[in-house]
């Protein structure tokens, strides 16, 4: 027989072991998964772990794809370290994305370069805004931040879809419900001639080092987090909860917002209802997988970004369902709590009792 | 009048998949186990009944398997969360997540798949009757099934030996670990039934409510379940009330789109998500009262003597 038995201490090696011992079962499950499939597995292992780094190109796709997970989960660890379970980012995502586009749309040629700068900020307050009104009915009203974050997802699409089918549709555009492609001006910079990255992976680095001091430096930080980890003692030391919800909630939104906005001005050029594609919901397994750790979360946002590109090219190059992409992001996020155990508990052998 | 009828079947009709997700939510949160899983699990069994019906032409066959998928998931989250104790919320999503991923992939191969419409059954006698015929007789069976679950779980839970051994571990487990009750085996349970009531709510929805397959196709129903639990603070009855409420707020928000009210149909189709939201925000502004009627346990771990 197999117990549980408590940790004196929690483990340091298995806090790093268990995403990585997740990662290799989901890898593992994943090999079954072709193998029923009837593709070889190797190949399937291969679109996902070294397409997606084997050139320069390849690597600016994942570094763009890597870009909006990894400003997401930044806010979203700093939220569950609060103890707020903010899992409507997706939606704050599209308020960002909304605004920063709203503002992307007024320019024209003649619009000076600092306009970019109104772009991303509009993108920071439309998901703070979204983020807002979650703190709001959750400080007033004592709603359930999980339902109400969830619920507000659906209202930011069909928004979105709103205004592309209607006031902001391109009257140019043959009916597709779509914005016009935003000006030139509204673009933000490309980091290098030849491929689509932009300043936005520096964004979110520059973002991760911030968070790292926020969280570990300041006493802003500080109180956040007792108030997560311990609220009685938080409310001793006379932390205000109500102060640390709204931070937590307006720095994730912010973040989100942050990210949609980056994504209109930078790959996308446009607003349609295609804008949300789950990163939102992905930022949250690489929050977790990435120990709410602004460093843990730059690796995880990579792997996931590798997962959205493997699944698309599982699509184009074996002909599997892109929806691949999707059982691995949740496979990773159950293999990753279960590994999670490991941190409080050893697992030992017992004699039949 | 008789259009009026109509809307009050279709509100019974919509409600029903509410009605039935939402009463097995509350039976394992009654065990003190929230799963927010239910979105997850509910595609997960629409898929696997629609295939199912796509492959046997038999729909009471989709619906037990759809139970079972359903059943089966709430196991694996029931494995993590009682035995290895792993965060409910987190892995809760977990699940929302992988089933949102598993059952796209899975029905991809089904988005154009055709199967036979469930015909309403009219009840004798009462199916004759002026407008109450027409708006509560002529229904799918599963309308009626999902009134009389609601009572059945309130005789289990309020009369029977069992459903207070269940309140009891939800209210307080150690305790009824102490009187020797097999706390873990029971939770486990009940959460299996919610997942099983979970898979039949999305059978209901891929093979009566819209007969097919889409991505997504269960839109935040799974979520407004879970709300709809605390809505009704925990009492089945209050349940069914608000589902068949919340039904009736999306068949309002169709019949003025079909109507063609001058309001963009994104703002109608809005309207369940913000009652949700307005109605969670009314009753939990009163916090000593959640908390009065809240399972004691529930969302925290339990640790066998420890």
């Amino acid at each position: 027989m197999l117990k549980l038995e408590a940790r004196p201490e929690a483990s340091r090696f298995w806090r790093i072991g268990s995403p990585l011992l997740a990662l290799a079962l989901t890898v593992l499950i994943g090999v079954g998964i072709f193998a029923l499939m009837g593709k070889d597995p190797l190949k399937g292992l291969a679109v996902f772990f070294w397409e997606p780094i084997k050139s320069a190109y390849a690597l600016s796709e994942l570094a763009i794809k890597a870009t909006p997970l990894l400003l997401i989960a930044l806010g979203l660890s700093v939220c569950y370290r609060a103890n707020v379970w903010n899992i409507g980012a997706e939606g704050q995502f599209v308020l960002g994305a909304i605004a920063g586009g709203g503002v992307a749309l007024l320019a024209d040629g003649g619009s000076p370069r600092v306009i970019v700068f109104a772009v991303l900020a509009a993108g920071v307050l439309g998901g703070m805004l979204w983020a807002g009104i979650v703190a709001l009915l959750r400080d007033r009203f004592n709603a359930n931040e999980i339902l109400v974050s969830l619920m507000l997802v659906y209202v930011a699409e069909l928004v979105l879809a709103y205004l592309v089918y209607g006031p902001w549709k391109d009257p140019q555009g043959y009916n597709f419900p779509q914005t016009r492609m935003f000006d030139a001006v509204t673009q933000i910079p490309r980091l290098l001639k030849g491929s689509r990255i932009n300043v936005g992976v520096l964004i979110a680095l520059f973002g991760a080092l911030g968070m790292w001091l926020y969280m570990f430096r300041t006493f802003g930080g500080f109180q956040l987090q007792v108030g997560g980890l311990a609220p009685a003692a938080a409310r001793y030391a006379g932390f205000s909860s109500r102060r640390a919800l709204w931070s937590a909630l307006l720095i994730s939104g912010g973040m989100a917002g942050l990210a949609g906005a980056i994504e209109v001005a930078g790959p996308i050029g446009q607003l349609t209802p295609h804008v949300p594609v789950g990163y939102g919901f992905a930022a949250i397994i690489v929050a977790f997988v990435g120990r709410l750790h602004p460093l843990g979360c730059v690796f995880a946002a990579i792997l996931l970004s590798m997962f959205y590109i493997g699944g698309e090219l599982a699509q184009s190059r074996l002909g599997m369902p892109k929806a691949l992409t999707g059982v691995f992001q949740g496979l990773l996020l159950f293999t990753l709590l279960a590994c999670d155990t490991l941190i409080g508990y050893r697992i030992r052998r017992t004699g039949r009792a | 009048m008789e259009s009026f009828a109509l809307l009050v079947a279709a509100t019974l009709n919509a409600g029903t998949v509410l009605a039935i997700a939402g009463l097995g939510l509350l039976v394992n949160e009654r065990a003190g186990i929230v799963n927010l899983g239910a979105e997850g699990m509910m595609l997960c069994a629409a898929i696997a009944a629609f295939a199912t019906v796509v492959h046997s032409g038999n729909p009471w066959l989709g619906f037990a398997v759809g139970a079972g998928v359903g059943a089966a998931l709430a196991a694996a989250f029931g494995v993590l969360v009682i035995w290895l104790n792993t965060n409910q919320y987190a892995t809760g999503l977990a699940l929302a997540l992988f089933g949102g991923g598993f059952s796209a992939f899975v029905g991809v191969g089904y988005v154009q798949e055709k199967i036979a419409t469930q015909g309403s059954h009219a009840i004798p006698l009462l199916a004759d009757l002026p407008f109450l015929g027409t708006a509560l007789f002529r229904q799918h069976p599963m309308v009626y099934v999902a009134v009389l679950l609601a009572f059945a779980i309130i005789a289990f839970l309020y009369r029977t030996r069992g459903g207070l051994v269940l309140r009891s571990v939800g209210e307080n487990p150690d305790a009824a670990h102490a009187l020797g009750y097999p706390v873990r085996r029971i939770r486990l349970l009940a959460v299996m039934f919610g997942g099983a009531l979970c898979g039949v709510a999305g059978a209901y929805l891929s093979l009566v409510y819209t007969p097919l397959w889409v991505e997504g196709m269960v839109a935040g129903r799974g979520w407004i379940a879970l709300a709809l639990t605390t809505f009704a603070t925990w009492r089945p009855l209050r349940v069914l009330l608000g589902a068949y409420l919340f039904g009736g707020v999306t068949m309002l928000q169709f019949h003025l789109q079909s109507q063609g009210v001058d309001v963009p149909s994104q703002f109608l189709s809005m309207t369940p998500y913000l009652a949700t939201i307005l109605v969670l925000a009314l009753i939990s502004r009163n916090p000593t009262w959640i908390r009065v009627n809240m399972p004691a346990s529930l969302g925290k771990p339990f640790h066998p003597g420890g």
